[in-house]
């Protein structure tokens, strides 16, 4: 293997091949590293103003507010990774939250069969849209957007105007979403461990790195063999799973349940996604860089409170950071694109 | 029965097969067998076939009629995972790759080395990549993702990935194209280890030479018509010629000998970064100007850039002596310039839109005019003016308002010109202007563009096709990575010298 | 592949034009509607429907532009919470309705032009910056008006929204947007311009190559889309008497199932506009006939998210169909060659 040098005639791109890997493998991990800047100066600046916003009761706030939207924003990775989108998770957290509600009220259904219940309605709603999506081509904002719908209807019509009270709700349900094990509580700990289990899938498994290739190039993928659709379908698939736990999960934690709860969720994953530097036209990102945007949203809507700023706010930023994450990419790509075009032209 | 060695069937074959797209006929009664250890030529003018062909193989298509055979066994692949579990690789003439993976995950995308508990060795793979590059001797980082690549690096990447794959069958569809001529050289000697190895190869080029010095066997196409099988011992470049075209080459170029006139498009020192670097060149009424060279050597770069599709960095384009902005083609055609660009079905024409529509997109603002006041357009106009040059092209269609898409290659370059002389340019840019077209409409177009020139357009000619080049340009250019390297006039012009310079071996004595 | 697709799509299409079909249902509910609930066909009924479709059916224009040219404009209705929340700050200020107006309509210019800016300049998909915007323009909203209501606007102001116009059953929102509905159909489908949204719906760079501006024509349709949504979020907060920062949560939906609905491509480069009024009219029909006939406002969205996907499968199921035909009725012939 020394002698790759010899074999080459001039030599090409001297002492760069390694280095631009390096490079752009940098530009890479410079979205998360970016975005952990970012907290932390966020918490820095607000511990400043405010030092009980770093107390422990505080980042266990932050911590549990988060621990949904990471979920959620793990499973929609899978799904914009292969160049699609899903936008149904919101009202499926909220059918699910209702429904599994429902069905526990004032009986003696556990735990077990609360997670089973949510987590199997969360597998219909993404099986029909990654059915519809991968087998019959329908485009992927199309069927969530009307999938969105139907679920949001079916969770009105269910609810009827009723309301989940936390006080009907068995207490071992109730455990799940406040309790902790050796301090540490249960919500973020599933969340971390989904987003690690995903996030080694991801990475370390052949079928994993299919779903990049789809993203990267649908058409590559085509000729390469890989089972697209049904690629595809697992996202969606996972991504209705994941929607599942994470209603399961709010029942749990809030107890009180209203209909369609987690209205308008969708466009807070996708920004947390976006913002954690999946691209949107799919093949790039990871989970735990869409994690972090998760925790970067949430812990902005906390720092509000803290500062007393109208958290009006939010929403606002919000959209802010994500325009700002996608031109940041988007310009970042063109750079990039320049300095190759240019050492092509160097090295001819 | 099987006792004095039976000739061992051919490794994939097609068998009489036939194949068409809507109404064009891409393949019919096609025969070709590929053996074990043998290195098999496809030949063919643009749009003989080939790809169809080579598709047919990748299993992408499948036939309509005939048979696709393995091992001598009917056999149907229904996608191109189903070829590639025969042992079928192709390396198509544009590079498909992942550009946001690394080189290593391209070439064993599906196939990665897993350790015991079925994860990825990443470490395996990349030293596996390692080995690839060091047989095919180029130095390339596996880690380094394929977005950035030079389209030899792209294509050394591709044909790692079939080695890799350990490929009983090798469909090479035009790899040497964007090759420089080591890079070829360094190609064709891993080409032979995998013959020696037992590989089945199928290999295209435009270049006869490199049939000749690879190849034992040719298959001959004539749009989409099977012409023949044989050994290429024995057989010589005109006769391999004369099956491809079928008639004697002076007949398909009628360039007609005109006085040139005034200078109509002056460039000067046009340099894009990284892509052409201080081209200029000038071209006058009434001649013909080819622009030669390899695939990637920046032809169409310039042509883009001319006509403002692209940004300059440097240098000026004057149009009948006016200066022309950077990157707007509105401004372009303003001054007089049109360009039939190199992708049809991209750049040229919206597929799903009607023939007189297509036409009409280049003049919008007059089809306005003529009719009154007001900005609306005037269908009546719009058709009348359609069904004009459909006549005086001798388009062949049923309605105007039939999609675009469903007319023959060739009728749907005519529509291109059409659309583009309607806007009445000084200069016409024609850039692949017969690539994948029958031999019936090319001489059509070649007429076209004699009598154009002869009616003093000034008409700048890309073209990969050399007898083309040869036969109808009155100048030609010769670009090689991004410069422009000879202008051979018309009586100097041959084959030789247009490939030496456009292969690079002409630095130093450069232009005629 | 392609070439196959076209030549069956086409075959069929000759027959079976999507917006045709909407077109027949729409009249199938009318009529259905008429006989299912006495009160649906009376005038005033239909004139309310008709009414209270009027934001829907207005934003629909710039956005069937907008998706023929291979677009999306997701922030629509946060620009019209954020008109609205606008028109109340402003009133509650002090400010005349007669300035208001012009101020809000130009804040609309602003907000499309910012999406148009990032999706020209930076080449950004417009998926991903409308929902960006989408966010921002709501946040904006909640920041000028919080959960406040702003009510007590001017009565001759408010009787525009609300009254028909003399003589006729259709109140004046619906005028105004018969008024643009003829301009923009002009636009589609008898101009330059509309010959361009096409082409670059269809296949962006053949458009650029012929010496479309596409940017620009994207830019200027952005800033449209951003007027008329500010504009009818002005009718909106006259028609409910309220200016709130959530007005009109949601909306965005109900305007691409309509323009969806009504046989666009959501992939760009084909549609009508007629196709387009069928849909949002038969959206409202169906709407009101739900409500007539006390069915919970909750089934409304299960409908529309059904006819919304509904709409754009069962095109392709029909040319999915009309291509395995062809290539049936194409091996044949083939099989036993002349």
């Amino acid at each position: 293997m020394t002698a790759i040098a010899e074999h080459k005639p001039a030599p090409p791109k001297p002492g760069t091949g390694g280095g631009d890997g390096g490079f752009i493998d940098l530009v890479l991990r410079f979205r998360e590293l970016t975005i952990l800047a970012a907290l932390i100066v966020l918490v820095a600046v607000t511990t400043a103003v405010n030092p009980r916003f770093l107390s422990a009761q505080g980042v266990e706030d932050i911590f549990l507010n988060a621990s949904i939207l990471v979920l959620l924003a793990v499973g929609q990775t899978l799904v914009v990774v292969t160049r699609n989108i899903d936008l149904s998770v919101g009202s499926t957290v909220g059918l699910v939250a209702f429904v599994v509600g429902d069905f526990v009220t004032n009986s003696d259904h556990g735990l077990v069969v609360a997670v089973a219940l949510g987590v199997g309605i969360g597998a219909v709603c993404g099986l029909v849209n990654g059915l519809l999506v991968s087998f019959c081509g329908v485009p992927a904002l199309v069927v969530t957007l009307g999938t969105l719908y139907v679920i949001q209807g079916l969770n009105h019509y269910i609810a009827h105007g009723e309301q989940i009270s936390a006080a009907e709700v068995p207490q071992s349900i109730l455990d799940l979403g406040n309790g902790a094990i050796l301090g540490v509580p249960y919500l973020p700990l599933i969340s971390v461990v989904v987003m690690l289990l995903v996030g080694y899938y991801l990475r370390a498994y052949s079928s994993g790195r299919e779903f990049y290739a789809i993203g990267s190039s649908p058409e590559a993928a085509r000729l390469a063999g890989v089972p697209i659709r049904r690629r595809v379908l697992t996202a969606y698939l996972a991504s209705g799973v994941l929607a599942g736990l994470a209603g399961t999960l709010w029942l749990a934690r809030f107890g009180t349940v209203i209909a369609d709860p987690a209205k308008g969720w969708e466009l807070k994953v996708v920004a947390a996604v976006v913002v954690g530097g999946v691209a949107i036209v799919g093949g790039v990102g990871t989970v735990y860089g869409a994690a972090l945007g998760a925790l970067l949203i949430t812990t902005i809507g906390s720092v509000l409170v803290v500062l007393k700023i109208n958290s009006f706010w939010q929403e606002a930023i919000v959209g802010l950071l994500l325009l700002l994450a996608i031109s940041a990419d988007r310009l970042v790509a063109l750079r990039l694109a320049r300095v190759l075009r240019k050492r092509n032209a160097r090295h001819g | 029965m099987n006792a004095p060695a039976p000739p061992a069937p051919p490794r994939l074959a097609l068998v009489n097969v036939s194949k068409s797209f809507g109404a064009v006929q891409a393949l019919q009664g096609v025969t070709i067998e590929l053996y074990a250890g043998e290195v098999h030529a496809l030949a063919g003018e643009n749009g003989a076939g080939k790809s169809t062909v080579v598709k047919t193989f990748a299993g992408v298509h499948r036939p309509d009629t005939g048979e696709l055979r393995l091992n001598g066994e009917p056999v149907t692949f229904h996608g191109p995972a189903d070829a590639q579990a025969a042992g079928v690789a192709v390396i198509y003439q544009e590079p498909t790759l992942f550009p946001d993976l690394s080189v290593a995950e391209n070439i064993f995308m599906g196939r990665q080395p897993r350790t015991s508990l079925g994860r990825i060795d990443r470490r395996a793979m990349h030293a596996a990549a390692a080995e690839l590059f060091t047989r095919l001797g180029v130095a390339l980082d596996p880690r380094q993702p394929a977005r950035g690549l030079s389209i030899a690096d792209q294509q050394v990447v591709e044909i790692a990935k079939a080695i890799s794959r350990d490929a009983q069958v090798l469909i090479m569809d035009e790899p040497t194209a964007a090759l420089t001529g080591q890079e070829v050289a360094r190609l064709f000697t891993v080409t032979r280890t995998l013959q020696q190895q037992g590989c089945a190869i199928l290999f295209i080029s435009h270049r006869l030479e490199e049939i000749f010095e690879l190849c034992q066997r040719v298959t001959t196409l004539r749009d989409g018509r099977w012409i023949g099988s044989e050994l290429l011992d024995g057989l010589t470049t005109d006769d391999l010629v004369h099956r491809m075209v079928g008639r004697e080459l002076e007949d398909l170029y009628p360039k007609q000998d005109v006085t040139p006139g005034e200078v109509a498009l002056k460039v000067s020192r046009l340099t894009r970064e990284g892509v052409f670097t201080d081209v200029s060149f000038q071209v006058r009424r009434g001649e013909i100007v080819a622009l030669a060279g390899l695939v990637g050597a920046g032809r169409s770069e310039v042509a883009r850039a001319i006509f403002g599709v692209d940004r300059w960095d440097a240098g000026e384009v004057e149009v009948g002596g006016v200066g022309l902005p950077s990157a707007s083609p509105t401004a372009a055609m303003a001054a007089g310039l049109a360009l039939v660009p190199e992708d049809r079905r991209q750049q040229g024409l919206v597929m799903d839109m009607s023939i007189e529509r297509n036409m009409g997109l280049t003049q919008l603002r007059s089809l306005r005019r003529a009719s009154g006041p007001g900005p609306l357009i005037s269908r009546r106009a719009e058709r009348d003016r359609a069904r004009d040059w459909a006549t005086r092209l001798q388009l062949k269609f049923s309605r105007l308002g039939d999609a675009v898409g469903v007319l023959s290659g060739g009728n749907q370059q005519k529509v291109v010109l059409a659309k583009w002389l309607a806007t009445e340019p000084s200069v016409l840019i024609v850039d692949e202007p017969t690539r994948g077209i029958d031999v019936g409409t090319k001489a059509e177009v070649h007429r076209l563009l004699s009598e154009l020139a002869a009616q003093d357009l000034a008409v700048l000619m890309i073209s990969s096709d050399l007898p083309e080049v040869l036969g109808m340009a009155d100048r030609v250019l010769v670009m090689h990575e991004g410069r422009l390297v000879a202008e051979i006039p018309r009586d100097q012009a041959t084959e030789e010298s247009v490939m030496a310079a456009a292969t690079g071996q002409l630095k130093g004595k450069a232009a005629a | 592949m392609a070439e196959g697709r076209t030549a069956g799509g086409l075959d069929l299409g000759r027959f079976l034009r999507w917006d045709v079909v909407v077109a027949a249902l729409l009249i199938v509910v009318f009529f259905g509607g008429a006989g299912l609930s006495p009160d649906f066909g009376n005038t005033d009924n239909l004139s309310f429907a008709l009414g209270d479709l009027g934001e829907i059916a207005l934003i629909a224009l710039p956005m069937t532009l907008l998706v023929v040219c291979g677009q999306v404009d997701l922030s629509v209705a946060s620009v019209l919470g954020l008109a609205s929340a606008l028109t109340g700050a402003l009133w509650d200020a002090g400010w005349a309705f007669e300035t208001i107006v012009p101020v809000v309509v130009l804040a609309g210019v602003v907000c499309g032009l910012i999406n148009g800016l990032l999706v020209t300049r930076l080449g950004l998909p417009s998926l991903a910056v409308t929902i960006g915007t989408l966010s921002l323009y709501r946040g904006l909203a909640y920041v000028l008006l919080g959960t406040e209501a702003i009510a007590e606007f001017p009565q001759q102001y408010a009787d525009l929204a609300t009254t028909n116009v003399p003589g006729t059953p259709v109140p004046y929102p619906v005028a105004l947007f018969v008024l643009l509905a003829i301009v923009t159909a002009l636009v589609l489908h008898a101009t330059g311009i509309g010959r361009s949204l096409f082409a670059i719906g269809a296949q962006e760079d053949a458009a650029f190559y012929a010496g479309i501006r596409v940017k620009r024509i994207k830019l200027v349709l952005f800033a449209v889309s951003g007027v008329v949504a500010a504009f009818a979020g002005i009718v909106y907060t006259l028609r409910y008497g309220s200016a709130r920062a959530d007005n009109g949560v949601g909306l965005e939906l109900a305007v691409i199932a309509a323009v969806l609905l009504g046989g666009v491509d959501f992939d760009g480069g084909k549609g009508t506009l007629g196709g387009v009024i069928a849909g949002v009219l038969l959206i409202g029909l169906l709407r009101n006939l739900l409500m007539l006939n006390d069915v919970a406002t909750e089934i409304q969205s299960i409908v529309t998210g059904l006819l919304l996907i509904v709409s754009v499968l069962t095109p392709r199921l029909i040319t999915a169909a009309g291509q395995a035909r062809a290539r049936r009725r194409h091996r044949d012939p083939a099989a036993a060659p002349a």
